[in-house]
C-alpha cells in the first residue's frame, strides 16, 4: 500500500516593530518580567486598543510579496478563551476577514524542481504573556511582555507531501520575512514559530484524511522530525486498521515523538465576533500601491539577478539569496573586487565556515565585504596564492590587521618574478643531482619533490604555477 | 448656590461673591447631610475636592477664565480616576484604585471642575434602576421610596436633589436620559463617538457612550464643549471638532421639523405620561416648531436586539474580571479553574450574570447566527428606520420613559419588565444617534421626560430646542421638597 501525507503549515512571525500592535509599550523582549506590559496590556478596566499602523504595512509587504490578494476591507475580531496569560479574557485577531488572501511561494525541492505551495490567508493578532513556572514555589507567575506583540499568522494551503517540503517551505517564509524586514526570524526566541496539521491518505485517493495539529515548533529540524515521526504514526495507525483522531498534539524533542495534548486544553468555542473596539481596517489602492513600490528585491529576483549579472550557478545563486545579509555582503565583495567567481567561493566556502565555527551572524563578521574584496584582488593579481590567501584571511579574522597590512606584515607577497623563480628552480636543480637523474630516467614521482624544495626554499611565496613552469622547463 | 445654573455659578465665580472652595464645601456639606438617605455616592472624595477647588480659585486668580472653572462636578463610578476607587458599582472593583484617569474626567479636570466624588451607579451599568449596585440602591429625591431610575441613578439622584450641580453619566441603552427623565433633569447622550469612551469601564463598547445630566439643557450645552471631540486613545472616537454649543442655544423653532414616533405613544405608555409628553409636543408646535408623524416601524425589536448585543459584547468585556491582577480574587484558590469560578461568582451580581451568561450563549457556535448576526442585521433595519425619519424632519420626538420612577424592589425579580424601561431609547445607543431627555410636567408628583433624537452630530439641535422649550416652560426648575 502506498500513502501520501499531506501537510499544511500555520507559521506565526513576530513583527519587528518597535511598539506592540494596541499599545505603544516596547515590543523588545528580554526585559525584567511585565516591565514592558502598560494599562493596555494588563486589560485594567476602561482601556482601549489603538492599532499600530506600522503592523498593517507590515502586513500588506508580505502580502504583496507573495502575490496575493490585499484586503481592501478587514475586520478584528475577539477570540474570547479564559487563560492567566490572556489579560483581556481574549485575543485580539483577524477571523472572517484578514488582511492578506490566497498568496503563493515558490520552494525549492531536494533534488532540483521547484513547488508551488499556496497560502490561504496571513491575518494579524497579538500575542499573549506566558505563564512563568519557576520564580515562585508552589505558584505560578504571570509576564505580560509578550502580551500584545504583534504577530503575522501565515496559513499554508495543506499543499505540501512531505517533511522535507515542509522543511523547504518553513525556510522559503523564513527567508523572505527577514528579507522584508518585517521579523527578525529568531527561532530559539519564539518570534518565528509554526504549527503543522498532518494527515495521510491513500495514493490516488482526492479526499484528505483526518488531520492532527502539532503544536508550537520552533525550529526547522524539530519541523522535519515531528512532521515525519507523525506521518509514520499516522500511516502505521491506519495500516493496522486503525483511525486517526483529530487532535492537537506536541511534539517532544527530547523523546522525539508527538503526544496528544489533554483534551480540555482543546475543547474551547472561541466565541468568535468582531472587535467593537476597533473599526474595520480600510486599505486604500494608493496605499497598497505606495508600499508595493518601498518593497526590497525578493529572493527569487535577486537568485534570478545573481545567475546573470555575476554568473552564478543555480546552487550558488541560491545559496547566497537565501538571507538577505549573506547576499549584501556577497554583492559588496563582488563589486570592489569585481571577482564574482572568487567572492562566492569564499562567502560560501571559508567565510561561511568561519561564521559557523564562531556561531556569528554575517552583519557581525569580523572579516568586512571590503576586507574580503581586498584579499580577492590580491589573489586575482597573483600577490597570494590561495594558500596564502587562506592565512591571510585567519590573520584579518583575528584582527591582526587589515589584508594590505598583514601581507606586508608577514612579508607573505607571492614570488611572481619569472627571473627570481628561475634562480630559484636553478639552486634546487643544482643541489640535487641524483634527483635530477631519477626523474630524467622516467621517476615521474620525484616532481613533488623539486615542487617542495623550491616551496621550501622560498617560504611558500613562489608562485607555485611559474614553479612547476619554470621545473619542466629545466628539468 | 445648589440652586443657581452653572452659568450663574460661573458668574458668581467671577465676580467673587464666592469661591471655589466655599462653593465646594457646601456641596461637601449637603453631601453629608444628604445622602446618608440617598446614597448616590459611592465615595465623596473631599480632600480631592477642597484641592481642585483651590487650584480653580488659583487659575481664576491668574486671570484664566471659561465656564466650567471652579464647578463642582459628580462623575458615575465607571470613569476611572487616579488613585481614586473606581467600583463600577461592583464588588469586583471594590478594591480597584485606577492608576489613571479616563479621557472624560481628565478633560473636565483640564477646564478647572472640582471632583465631588464617584456616584451610585447600577453594577456594571447593568441595570435601569440603580437597585443592582453593590453599594445598595439609590433613593429618588422626588419620593425616597422610589428608584431614581438607572444605570446613571446616583448621578441623577445629585443632581436633583442638589448635592452636584452636574454629574457625568453613561449609557449603553438610555442610563443617562431614563434616570433624567425619572428625575426631573435634562440628561444628554451623545453621539457614539462624540466623546471618548478611554478609562470608561466597558459595558457594551458598540453602545457605551459617555454623557452628562444637569438641570437644564443650557447646563448641558457648557458641560458638553468640555468633553466631545477626538480622543487617538480610542478608536471609535470621531476626528471631528465640537460644535459650539452653548452658542447654538438661543435660536427660535420656526422651520424646525419635528417628528412624532406614532409607535410609542401604545401599549405599555402610562396614559399620563403619554398626556404630558403630548402637551409638551403642543409647546413645542406653539414655539414655531412644525410638528409631523414618523414611523419607526422596527422600534419594537430594539428591546431584543438591544439584549442580544448587548449582553454578548458585555460577555467579552468582563472576561477581564478573574481575580488575576486586579479586583476581586477569591481566597485561597485551589487552582485557575477554581480562582477563575469564585471570584467570579463571588465578585459579580445576578444581573450580571444573567447577562454574561446571555451574551455567552448568543455567541456560542450553533447559535451565533441566530442570535448575534440576526442581532447586527435588525439592528441595520433600525438604524435604518432612523435615517428614513431624519430624511423627513430634524428632529424626532417621544415619551424617554414609559412610566414614571416605580417603587424600589419593583421589577427586580423580573427582568423582563425591567428590560422594558429602555422600549424607547435603547433604539437611539442601536443607530449610535444623540438623544436627550427634558423635563415635560408631573404625574402623581414624579417627573415626565421628553424625549428629544437628533440625527448624527446634531447636539447643537437637540439642546437649542431643549433650551428654547425651557425658556417656555418651568419644568426644569422643579426642586423636590424635601432637598431645597
Amino acid at each position: 500500500m502506498m500513502w501520501e501525507a499531506v501537510v499544511g503549515l500555520e507559521i506565526h512571525a513576530q513583527l519587528a516593530t518597535r511598539s506592540k500592535i494596541f499599545s505603544g509599550a516596547p515590543a523588545a523582549a528580554g526585559a525584567e518580567p511585565n516591565r514592558q506590559a502598560c494599562a493596555i496590556d494588563l486589560a485594567l478596566p476602561g482601556v482601549l486598543p489603538v492599532l499600530n499602523a506600522e503592523v498593517l504595512r507590515m502586513a500588506v509587504m508580505f502580502g504583496l510579496a507573495t502575490n496575493a490578494e490585499i484586503a481592501s476591507r478587514s475586520v478584528f475580531a475577539r477570540k474570547n478563551y479564559f487563560y492567566p496569560d490572556l489579560p483581556k479574557g481574549y485575543q485580539i485577531s483577524q477571523y472572517e476577514l484578514p488582511v492578506v488572501k490566497r498568496g503563493v511561494v515558490e520552494i525549492a525541492l531536494d533534488d532540483g524542481p521547484t513547488k508551488r505551495i499556496g497560502i490561504a490567508r496571513a491575518h494579524l493578532e497579538e500575542d499573549a504573556g506566558k505563564s512563568v513556572h519557576d520564580a515562585f514555589p508552589g505558584e505560578t507567575g504571570v509576564d505580560l511582555n509578550r502580551a500584545g506583540v504583534p504577530l503575522l499568522e501565515i496559513v499554508s494551503e495543506p499543499d505540501m507531501n512531505s517533511a522535507g517540503e515542509a522543511m523547504a517551505y518553513m525556510r522559503t517564509i523564513h527567508s523572505l520575512v527577514r528579507y522584508l524586514g518585517i521579523c527578525d526570524g529568531n527561532m530559539e526566541a519564539g518570534s518565528f514559530r509554526c504549527d503543522a496539521n498532518v494527515s495521510v491518505r491513500r495514493s490516488g485517493e482526492t479526499a484528505l484524511g483526518t488531520r492532527t495539529e502539532i503544536k508550537n515548533l520552533n525550529s526547522f529540524r524539530f519541523v522535519g522530525r515531528a512532521i515525519t515521526y507523525e506521518i509514520e504514526r499516522q500511516i502505521e495507525t491506519l495500516a493496522g486498521n486503525g483511525t486517526v483522531v483529530q487532535e492537537t498534539r506536541l511534539y517532544d524533542a527530547v523523546a522525539d515523538e508527538t503526544r496528544a495534548m489533554r483534551d480540555k486544553e482543546e475543547a474551547n468555542d472561541y466565541r468568535y465576533f468582531p472587535d467593537p473596539d476597533l473599526l474595520p481596517v480600510e486599505l486604500s489602492p494608493e496605499y497598497i500601491e505606495r508600499i508595493r513600490a518601498e518593497l526590497p528585491e525578493l529572493p527569487d529576483v535577486k537568485r534570478q539577478r545573481f545567475r546573470s549579472e555575476y554568473a552564478l550557478g543555480e546552487n550558488d545563486a541560491r545559496r547566497l539569496t537565501a538571507i538577505r545579509e549573506i547576499a549584501d555582503y556577497f554583492e559588496a565583495v563582488a563589486n570592489a573586487s569585481r571577482q564574482p567567481r572568487l567572492a562566492a567561493n569564499w562567502v560560501t566556502g571559508d567565510l561561511a565556515a568561519a561564521l559557523h565555527r564562531a556561531n556569528i551572524e554575517i552583519t557581525h563578521s569580523p572579516v568586512g565585504p571590503e576586507e574580503l574584496a581586498t584579499l580577492i584582488v590580491r589573489i586575482a593579481d597573483g600577490t597570494l596564492s590561495g594558500k596564502m590567501a587562506k592565512e591571510v584571511f585567519e590573520s584579518v579574522w583575528r584582527r591582526e590587521g587589515d589584508p594590505d597590512s598583514v601581507i606586508a606584515k608577514r612579508g607573505l607577497v607571492q614570488i611572481s618574478n619569472p627571473a627570481a623563480i628561475e634562480d630559484f628552480v636553478d639552486q634546487i636543480i643544482a643541489a640535487h643531482p641524483e634527483q635530477v637523474e631519477q626523474f630524467r630516467t622516467g621517476k615521474e614521482k620525484v616532481f613533488g619533490f623539486f615542487v617542495g624544495q623550491v616551496m621550501k626554499l622560498t617560504r611558500g611565496q613562489a608562485n607555485p604555477e611559474q614553479v612547476n613552469q619554470a621545473l619542466r622547463r629545466k628539468l | 448656590m445648589h440652586t443657581l445654573s452653572v452659568s450663574a455659578l460661573g458668574n458668581a465665580l467671577r465676580r467673587k461673591e464666592f469661591s471655589s472652595v466655599e462653593l465646594t464645601t457646601h456641596f461637601l456639606d449637603r453631601v453629608a447631610a444628604y445622602d446618608t438617605t440617598l446614597n448616590s455616592f459611592i465615595t465623596v472624595t473631599g480632600d480631592i475636592a477642597l484641592a481642585d477647588a483651590a487650584r480653580a480659585d488659583e487659575r481664576r486668580r491668574a486671570g484664566e477664565d471659561n465656564p466650567l472653572l471652579g464647578i463642582p462636578i459628580a462623575h458615575k463610578d465607571i470613569f476611572c480616576t487616579r488613585g481614586v476607587r473606581t467600583s463600577c458599582g461592583s464588588r469586583m472593583l471594590d478594591t480597584f484604585i485606577a492608576p489613571y484617569d479616563a479621557t472624560v474626567v481628565d478633560r473636565f479636570r483640564a477646564n478647572g471642575t472640582v471632583m465631588l466624588g464617584k456616584t451610585n451607579m447600577d453594577e456594571f451599568a447593568m441595570g435601569s434602576s440603580n437597585q443592582t449596585s453593590w453599594y445598595g440602591p439609590v433613593r429618588n429625591p422626588w419620593d425616597a421610596d422610589r428608584v431614581p431610575g438607572g444605570s446613571s441613578g446616583g448621578s441623577a439622584a445629585a443632581v436633583a436633589a442638589g448635592l452636584a450641580p452636574i454629574a457625568t453619566g453613561t449609557e449603553t441603552g438610555g442610563s443617562i436620559r431614563q434616570p433624567a427623565a425619572l428625575t426631573g433633569l435634562t440628561g444628554l447622550k451623545p453621539t457614539y463617538g462624540r466623546v471618548s469612551r478611554f478609562g470608561m469601564v466597558a459595558f457594551a463598547s458598540s453602545l457605551d457612550q459617555a454623557g452628562i445630566l444637569a438641570r437644564s439643557a443650557e447646563d448641558v450645552a457648557l458641560s458638553l464643549g468640555a468633553i466631545a471631540g477626538h480622543d487617538p486613545a480610542d478608536s471609535t472616537s470621531v476626528d471631528r471638532p465640537a460644535d459650539d454649543y452653548p452658542g447654538a442655544l438661543g435660536s427660535d423653532l420656526s422651520g424646525v421639523r419635528i417628528g412624532v414616533v406614532k409607535e410609542q405613544f401604545g401599549e405599555g405608555l402610562d396614559p399620563v405620561v403619554g398626556k404630558l409628553v403630548e402637551e409638551a409636543i403642543d409647546d413645542l408646535e406653539r414655539l414655531g416648531a412644525t410638528i409631523l408623524d414618523v414611523s419607526l416601524p422596527n422600534s419594537a425589536l430594539s428591546i431584543p436586539v438591544y439584549y442580544v448585543v448587548a449582553p454578548a459584547e458585555a460577555s467579552s468585556n468582563l472576561s477581564r474580571y478573574e481575580g488575576v491582577r486586579f479586583g476581586h480574587r477569591a481566597a485561597h484558590p485551589v487552582d485557575m479553574e477554581d480562582l477563575y469560578k469564585r471570584s467570579r461568582s463571588e465578585g459579580f451580581g445576578d444581573e450580571v450574570k444573567r447577562r454574561i451568561m446571555i451574551g455567552t450563549y448568543v455567541l456560542s457556535a450553533g447559535y451565533y447566527d441566530a442570535y448575534y448576526l440576526k442581532a447586527q442585521q435588525v439592528r441595520r433595519l433600525i438604524c435604518a428606520d432612523f435615517a428614513r425619519a431624519f430624511d423627513q424632519v430634524d428632529l424626532i420626538v417621544g415619551p424617554t420613559s414609559p412610566f414614571t420612577a416605580f417603587p424600589i424592589g419593583e421589577k427586580l425579580d423580573d427582568p423582563v419588565a425591567m428590560y422594558l424601561c429602555d422600549i424607547y431609547t435603547s433604539g437611539i445607543n442601536l443607530a449610535g444617534l444623540p438623544a436627550l431627555s427634558a423635563p415635560a410636567g408631573f404625574a402623581r408628583g414624579l417627573p415626565v421626560g421628553l424625549h428629544l433624537m437628533g440625527n448624527h452630530f446634531r447636539e447643537d439641535l437637540l439642546l437649542s430646542v431643549a433650551h428654547r422649550y425651557q425658556q417656555a416652560t418651568d419644568w426644569h426648575t422643579r426642586r423636590p421638597a424635601r432637598f431645597t
